[in-house]
């Protein structure tokens, strides 16, 4: 790579590190993040992890919302079906979440950027290995270019 | 429900005046992230008064300047960016709540557990903290005065296992006054402890220091002992917990049964047939049996899968016949559901030991004198299946054994984890094989691990005793015979990894040190009682140091081995430790409840009854002459899933509304 010249595509590619916003519910997913740290587990810096009680809490205008404002994914981490901390929250997530994949699949969205994984209390491992992967599908999309898109349709046209 | 005071309501809606601490943790955090970045940036936020670092924010001297600050300052938010909330959320809330101010106007940001200890490269983890103090910022401004909900305490305990562990618990908190049930899956209470014939290191008899307590149990007033019972469904929370407990039928009526047992001496069949449970197999029991002489209950009980009148219906019952008048025996027992009110759980589920089947290189269940340590247990047993004796299963005695260290323990192809007694019983169980037999005794050992009080004094005494050591991990145990000696006999394989070549050691008999592994329904109890399990499977608690016996569900707690492998002394500990936290609920008499409960705000509920499925605890009714939902406060758990369900967006969650968490995410997305 650094013996050749990049083409400006590549060069944002490589400068570029994705925004990825996490919801993690209080009782599995945020646990095995914390998990993670005591274990000094290494993981990509590209997330910023925003706790909830459950991810039955996550509203999808919340994921809409993350990308409206430049995120380039978002993750959310809930405990595994059955394991609940609520009973069944998890299952009205999942419920959600296919419908809100459908929209976002409408707006152009790519399937990568948005993930939902059940990962329990005792699983770090599975924090870190998901979020380097989630990291690494990202980049490689690049970035997620969701506002500009009205400038360039309005120069577009006056360009007509 | 205390109300929040006018005052405080007031003050939260007032300018935001910030104030935010940033926390060192030593090294732990400023070793990564550049903390006075960190403090000079978010002085520059929009509503932050003070920015300050400190280097234990969570010590006396760090609170206080919190506290100082309150009053010098007139902040009305705090932001302390340090470890996870779910270590001193609690702890910051306090300062607040001492300087007058209400404990939810605080946010905590997480830069230790999910920043400093898991990124490396310094200016990353700056950047990250950024965001997500700025975040912090935004979404403090939007903080509500809340206030705790309180909920009473049923004083009433349940303990789950009749383990040595559940046994101490349960006598702890009897003594101390309250009811207690005891809930046990065995026939028996005294678990895998009841088993043992000496304990280490003091080499007193297990039984001598049980059964004085099992007895206790039996007969203590406020002690409701349910053996062959199963605990089958938890509902409610802390202070309020509904239990059904499943008795199962034992076709003997435990209020009419006295233990003589003249059934199973009337029993058809003359002689024992089948395998005794309590004996792991090593002798035989009837259908009607007690399962060990010092079983508490002295009850006997009837299998079903044995028994004749239940395969044939064509017995001559001489049991009946022999029980007579006290007519205690009855075959049309069925199981029994009990409904019971607790307000705390102690669980004390105990551990399964390591089937060595697993590691088939050691020859268990191939060659007959391959024994488990547990199995080794009850032979040397003065009221186990040989009366004490150290038998083969020939009738010979033994003139060599080996015995094992590390099977299923700190193994990558099993359990990596040490079990942590198995040295300790490996050396016990060679000095009673040597006491008992003059045997040769080979310890076979990786590591020798014998941290406790007069632990490292007895491997010393044994030691002198001319047990032999060999530092290696076997390789494998055979009946090859290579030379004379070996003939008939099972030969150890193993490198000495002290003198540095391959062994060779022919004995008559093997044990397998097996380890400690959790109970094969571990997941189906965490799953029943709402608590979490650690990777390998253990139960999980609160926090490693500050809470060993608490769990992340209020109101249960755990003890003994089903919280990691442990040995008698640390499950006592654990046990009274567990009582005392039960009884520290109880006699504060109520407890303090997040107040992180769904509230509907009425004029924009359309009454569309989407929310009422999605509640699964029922706390959402409709109210038929104003059409709109409700909220029952009392039973909402505050996990939000209505709040994101509504479609009119009229729900809200206390101090999870949907614009705090807007501001959140909007916060860590305003980089620059």
């Amino acid at each position: 790579m650094r013996n050749r010249d990049l083409t400006p595509s590549e060069k944002s590619q490589a400068t570029f590190e994705p925004r990825i916003v996490a919801f993690f519910c209080n009782w599995c997913t945020y646990l095995a993040a914390d998990l993670a740290g005591t274990s000094r587990m290494k993981y990509a810096p590209n997330v910023r992890v925003i706790r909830v009680m459950c991810s039955g809490r996550v509203d999808p205008q919340f994921v809409l919302d993350a990308f409206a404002h430049g995120a380039d994914g978002v993750f959310i981490g809930g405990c595994h079906p059955g394991d609940c901390h609520y009973q069944e929250g998890n299952y009205k997530t999942l419920r959600r979440f296919h419908l809100l994949k459908r929209v976002l699949q409408q707006m152009g969205i790519e399937d990568e950027r948005c993930r939902l994984e059940w990962i329990s209390a005792a699983e770090a491992e599975r924090v870190r290995s998901t979020i380097n992967d989630m990291v690494e599908k990202v980049r490689a999309l690049g970035p997620l270019d969701l506002i500009p898109t009205e400038e360039k349709v309005s120069a577009e046209e006056v360009a007509v | 429900m205390p109300e929040i005071p006018s005052s405080a309501i007031e003050s939260s809606r007032e300018r935001p005046r910030i104030g935010v601490y940033v926390c060192h943790c030593g090294t732990n955090i400023a070793g990564i992230v550049d903390v006075r970045a960190i403090v000079e940036f978010a002085a520059k936020l929009p509503g932050v008064v003070v920015s300050r670092d400190y280097k234990y924010m969570c010590s006396d001297p760090g609170q206080a300047l919190i506290q100082q600050d309150i009053a010098e300052h007139h902040l009305n938010r705090v932001i302390v960016a340090s470890c996870s909330p779910l270590l001193h959320e609690a702890t910051f809330r306090r300062v607040l709540s001492r300087a007058g101010l209400n404990a939810f106007l605080l946010q905590m940001v997480n830069i230790r557990e999910h920043v400093s200890w898991v990124h490396l490269n310094q200016r990353e983890a700056t950047e990250k903290t950024k965001d997500l103090v700025r975040a912090a910022v935004r979404r403090v401004s939007l903080h509500k005065p809340l206030q705790k909900r309180r909920v009473s305490i049923n004083p009433h305990v349940l303990v789950v296992g009749g383990g040595i562990a559940g046994i101490h618990a349960a006598l702890t908190l009897a003594e101390a006054g309250k009811q207690v049930y005891l809930v046990e899956r065995e026939p028996t209470i005294g678990g895998h402890m009841a088993k043992f014939d000496k304990t280490f290191p003091t080499l007193d008899c297990a039984a001598c220091i049980l059964t004085p307590k099992m007895t206790a149990v039996g007969s203590h007033p406020r002690i409701h002992l349910w053996t062959y019972s199963e605990v089958v469904r938890v509902e409610g929370y802390v202070g309020n917990y509904k239990v059904k407990v499943r008795r199962k039928p034992r076709y003997v009526i435990e209020d009419l049964c006295l233990g003589c047992q003249e059934c199973v001496t009337a029993c058809v069949y003359k002689e024992a047939k089948n395998p005794d449970e309590f004996n792991l197999g090593l002798s035989k029991r009837k259908p009607v049996y007690l399962p060990f002489p010092q079983a508490v209950p002295q009850k006997v009980v009837i299998d079903p899968q044995t028994c004749i009148q239940f395969k044939s219906g064509k017995c001559k019952k001489t049991c009946v016949e022999a029980c007579g008048d006290r007519k205690a025996i009855d075959f049309t027992q069925k199981e029994t559901i009990e409904d019971i009110e607790v307000g705390t759980i102690i669980l004390a589920t105990g551990f399964k030991t390591f089937d060595p089947v697993r590691n088939p290189y050691y020859g268990y269940g191939r060659y007959a004198n391959v024994y488990t340590s547990l199995e080794v247990e009850r032979l040397i047993n003065a009221s186990g299946p040989t009366a004490g004796e150290i038998v083969l299963r020939d009738g010979g005695q033994p003139k060599a054994v080996g015995i094992i260290h590390c099977v299923g323990s700190r193994d990558a192809n099993t359990n990596r984890w040490c079990s942590k007694v198995c040295c300790m019983y490996s050396l016990k169980l060679a000095h009673l094989i040597k006491e008992r037999t003059g045997a040769e005794v080979y310890n076979f050992y990786i590591d020798m691990r014998t941290p406790g009080k007069g632990y490292e004094e007895f491997y010393d005494r044994l030691l002198d005793e001319g047990v032999h050591f060999v530092r290696g991990r076997v390789a494998e145990v055979s009946d090859w015979a290579t030379h004379p000696s070996e003939k008939g006999r099972l030969v150890i394989r193993v490198e000495d990894t002290l003198a540095a070549f391959v062994r060779r050691i022919p004995v008559d008999m093997v044990v397998l040190s097996v380890g400690m592994e959790p109970q094969p329904d571990a997941q189906d109890v965490r799953r029943l009682f709402n608590i979490s399990c650690s990777t390998e499977g253990w139960f999980l608690e609160r926090h490693p140091k500050l809470a060993p016996v608490s769990t992340f569900t209020e109101g249960v707690y755990i003890a003994g081995a089903c919280q990691g492998p442990k040995d008698i002394p640390d499950s006592v500990a654990q046990a009274g430790a567990a009582a005392a936290e039960a009884m520290a609920l109880i006699d504060a008499q109520f407890v303090e409840l997040e107040p992180y409960t769904a509230f509907i705000s009425e004029d924009q509920c359309s009454g569309c009854k989407t929310c009422i499925p999605l509640c699964p605890y029922q706390a959402i009714s409709y109210m038929e002459e104003k059409k709109k939902a409700a909220i029952n406060e009392v039973l909402c758990k505050g996990c939000g899933t209505c709040v994101a369900g509504c479609p009119s967006g009229s729900i809200q969650q206390n101090f999870f509304e949907d614009e705090e968490i807007f501001e959140e995410i909007e916060g860590v997305l305003a980089y620059a």
